[in-house]
């Protein structure tokens, strides 16, 4: 059995934060689950996608996130507890939904989970989503603790059947990938069917019904506000006249600070958990109970342009601060020292950090950036696409997956990247505004998440580029999740449909489409060239399974390969290639036999034929 | 903050700093000892540096700030000395011996320094050095993908932290497939004698 469905109630387990986000779920009873995969969120959906399986939870991966907030929204309606998982940015995808949403509201519960990613450890930005909250007017609620988030994500369940709208459920990188002992509580049983029960004028948002639903959702909202108010997630710690405000991670960083520098006599902190609407009247108390406060939050400030705006109301002129030069910063990580630092700078408290070392005789370290895996397919693909447009002058747009990775040297290939599905659709606008020639990259998840409507885009307006479909049959950036182009018979998995990316695109109109093994190089290469000399959208597809994912899956493997007494040492392969598997002894290549995968495209592009494949 | 032990285990993908971390949490789980642990994903398997952080005892965060850890375990040389920023001068360092040249230096964009440049350069910043060869150990042990439970148990026979090698075998026990058990346990026990 899975070991998230173990009932045994008050049993300790060592949960990552998205296990224990996803444990918590079950025990609330959700019964429909959707995500599109995004880091940090993506363990969430894995284990209800495994748990799936094993009981009566509907979960799917859905195309992109505002269809996974859709496909949750009409389950919701149906009264049927339901959750959608993404990562921040991908809530830029599914808020046309959200805003919406928030009018027509749910019946059953409906969490919305967002994982904020400070830092940008795997991210394109740092936005901060509790602004979402107030954007699309919902409640937001925010954990501190792993522990904490399992058990919040009922109460956020409650919340939302209490209040008739989604809730949204705020975490960062430290809640989704910390791991700490959970207590497990009951699993309360599932209502997997309900019933939709038709209301147009209320349901079917042209201007007449949403013009009344606005009016709703503001009363929504001012009893949101007495929520908040009583809500056992905002409370108070400690006494003094110094006061600190903080939420999720921050909380932790304050608690161990106060402990650090003795100061817990002396300080109040607010926690706030549920950060929107803020407590009004909870605010105001704690304001007027102390001298001075420090607003310690990650990433903007959204409680203290909160906190302030109450004060002003109230009258209280008592020094606020937060974010400023000498204080916190709007970029990045809070780590446990510098709240500790600030904390005891703000409220002149003296300390001595732990002595930090000496390092500046460490001579530079070589960077060891990530890497495309020992042959992957993208690698061989990006090759070709360099051979095939030597000599030409290319723009480069590339998009969100692995193969981003192909910015790095020594391949070099990827010039823009701003979100998922924008190659197809820059690619546009660079062919349009440059007489360069335009070739973009795009994966397969990603080409089903949006890169189609970029492609009706440059069919219908006749653009000019040359697209590469990187197919390599899963999702692989985020762990190896299934999309619509996926054999899902591999998962031992029936039930399912397929699409065939090169119908989707043929359909779509694009003129001059072609099939690549990428690991056929030579071959590869002239039908890239034939697809850049066609005048209109050409596109290529890539086909090769992901390296890894062939692995796991046990597709036999090639044989290793070597380096052979005829190698010249021109390192064309090292240069040109850069595969993981080659590494440099006594001056010359060698490749290690456990990482090689025997893809061979670095034996076709040797020039003295000196890679050749191990004898067993 | 005494009452509390920091740990950081820095490593390449895939050499099992994960699955380390968590018998620690296991270990730290049947020892009654609080914890909490924070990793970051994602780059694991393409290369990059998969660092985790693990607090015992009385305290609410998660991760460790710079100077702060009381115990650094690198199992890749190079990757030590970079996570030196995470040690103060009571710091406790092990270190496999064994390097794991970054692919910058086969293309020539670095110098890996020699071990003993390292290793000096270690050894005149912390408490105390404690240096193995965790993976011609796990070779002894007969399984080369053991480095991590070599380490696991240097780590345990330091007795900086909060747990017992007991225990920590008992958590092994947990968290390994049953075919590679005895190999582990084996690793293990030759990280523990290696470090005594």
């Amino acid at each position: 059995m899975h070991k998230l469905l173990k009932d045994d109630p008050g049993a300790q387990m060592v949960l990552l934060g998205n296990e224990a986000i996803a444990r918590g779920a079950i025990e609330a009873g959700v019964a429909v689950a959707t995500t599109y995969p995004g880091t940090p969120s993506s363990e969430i959906s894995l284990n209800f996608f495994q748990m799936s399986q094993e009981c009566d939870l509907y979960f799917e991966y859905s195309t992109n996130e505002k269809v996974a907030l859709e496909v949750a929204a009409a389950t919701a309606n149906c009264g049927v507890r339901s959750m959608c998982m993404m990562k921040h940015v991908g809530l830029n995808v599914a808020a046309d939904a959200l805003m919406t949403l928030a009018y027509v509201g749910v019946k059953g519960g409906l969490v919305v989970l967002t994982a904020d990613d400070p830092f940008m450890f795997s991210s394109q930005n740092e936005q901060d989503n509790r602004y979402y909250g107030k954007l699309a007017g919902l409640p937001v609620l925010e954990p501190s603790s792993v522990e904490e988030a399992k058990d919040m994500v009922g109460k956020a369940f409650d919340l939302s059947e209490a209040l008739q709208e989604p809730v949204l459920f705020r975490t960062t990188t430290r809640i989704n990938h910390s791991t700490a002992p959970v207590t497990l509580g009951p699993i309360a049983p599932r209502k997997t069917k309900g019933y939709f029960q038709k209301n147009p004028m209320s349901y079917v948002t042209v201007p007449a019904v949403s013009r009344t639903l606005h009016v709703k959702l503001l009363k929504n909202l001012d009893k949101a506000l007495e929520l908040s108010e009583t809500s056992p997630f905002n409370f108070v710690t400690g006494k003094g006249k110094w006061g600190i405000v903080c939420n999720g991670v921050s909380y932790g960083y304050v608690m161990d600070a106060l402990k650090d520098l003795g100061i817990g006599d002396r300080v109040q902190v607010l926690r706030i958990g549920f950060s929107n609407p803020l407590p009004e009247k909870k605010i105001t108390a704690f304001l007027q109970s102390c001298d001075k406060v420090l607003v310690a939050e990650e990433g903007e400030p959204f409680l203290e342009e909160g906190v302030r705006s109450i004060a002003q109301g109230a009258g209280l002129t008592l020094p606020i601060r937060g974010k400023a030069p000498e204080l916190f910063s709007r970029l990045y990580e809070f780590d446990p020292g510098m709240v500790r630092k600030v904390i005891a700078g703000y409220f002149g408290i003296d300390y001595a950090p732990k002595a930090k070392l000496a390092l500046t005789d460490i001579p530079p370290l070589p960077q060891r950036p990530p890497n495309l895996c020992a042959g992957c397919s993208h690698r061989a693909t990006f090759y070709e696409v360099k051979q095939a447009a030597e000599g030409k002058d290319v723009v480069y747009p590339t998009d969100i997956g692995c193969y981003t990775l192909g910015f790095l040297p020594p391949l070099g290939m990827g010039d823009f990247l701003i979100c998922m599905g924008g190659s197809t659709s820059t690619s546009c606008g660079f062919s349009k505004a440059s007489d360069q020639k335009v070739v973009s990259f795009i994966g397969d998840s990603t080409f089903f998440h949006s890169g189609i409507p970029g492609l009706v885009n440059a069919v219908f307006n006749n653009h000019n580029f040359t697209l590469v479909i990187l197919d390599n049959g899963i999702t692989a950036m985020t762990g190896h999740q299934p999309n619509p182009g996926v054999d899902m018979s591999l998962f031992n998995l029936g039930g399912y449909g397929r699409i065939s990316i090169a119908e989707v695109v043929k359909a779509l109109g694009v003129q001059h489409v072609s099939v690549i093994k990428p690991y056929k190089v030579r071959k590869s290469i002239e039908a890239i060239r034939e697809a850049l000399d066609f005048k209109g959208v050409s596109v290529v597809i890539a086909e090769e399974m992901c390296a890894l994912f062939a692995k796991s899956v046990k597709k036999a493997k090639g044989k290793p390969f070597m380096v052979g007494d005829k190698c010249k040492n021109h390192r064309d392969c090292v240069n040109l290639l850069g595969c993981p598997a080659f590494y440099i002894e006594n001056d010359r290549v060698k490749i290690d036999s456990a990482i090689c995968v025997g893809c061979a495209v670095c034996a076709q592009i040797c020039p003295e034929n000196a890679i050749v494949p191990m004898k067993s | 903050m005494s009452d509390t032990t920091r740990l950081i285990i820095v490593a390449v993908g895939g050499q099992g700093n994960l699955l380390a971390s968590s018998v620690l949490g296991e270990a730290a789980l049947l020892s009654g000892v609080p914890f909490r642990m924070s990793e970051i994903h994602g780059m694991a398997q393409r290369g990059g540096v998969v660092e985790s952080a693990m607090v015992f005892g009385k305290a609410e965060s998660s991760i460790i700030s710079d100077g702060e850890a009381d115990l650094l375990v690198g199992f890749e040389p190079v990757e030590t000395l970079r996570a030196l920023n995470k040690c103060n001068p009571e710091t406790v360092v092990i270190t496999n011996l064994t390097p794991l040249p970054p692919f910058t230096v086969a293309i020539g964009k670095g110098v890996y320094p020699p071990i003993e440049t390292i290793l000096g350069l270690i050894r005149g910043k912390v408490r105390k050095l404690i240096t193995l060869d965790a993976t011609a150990l796990a070779r002894e042990a007969g399984n080369i993908l053991a480095v991590n439970m070599v380490l696991l148990g240097a780590l345990a026979q330091s007795g900086i932290l909060p747990l017992n090698v007991e225990t920590i075998r008992k958590a092994i026990g947990a968290k390994t497939k049953p075919a590679f058990l005895e190999a582990n346990l084996k690793a293990f026990d030759l990280g523990v004698r290696a470090a005594a």
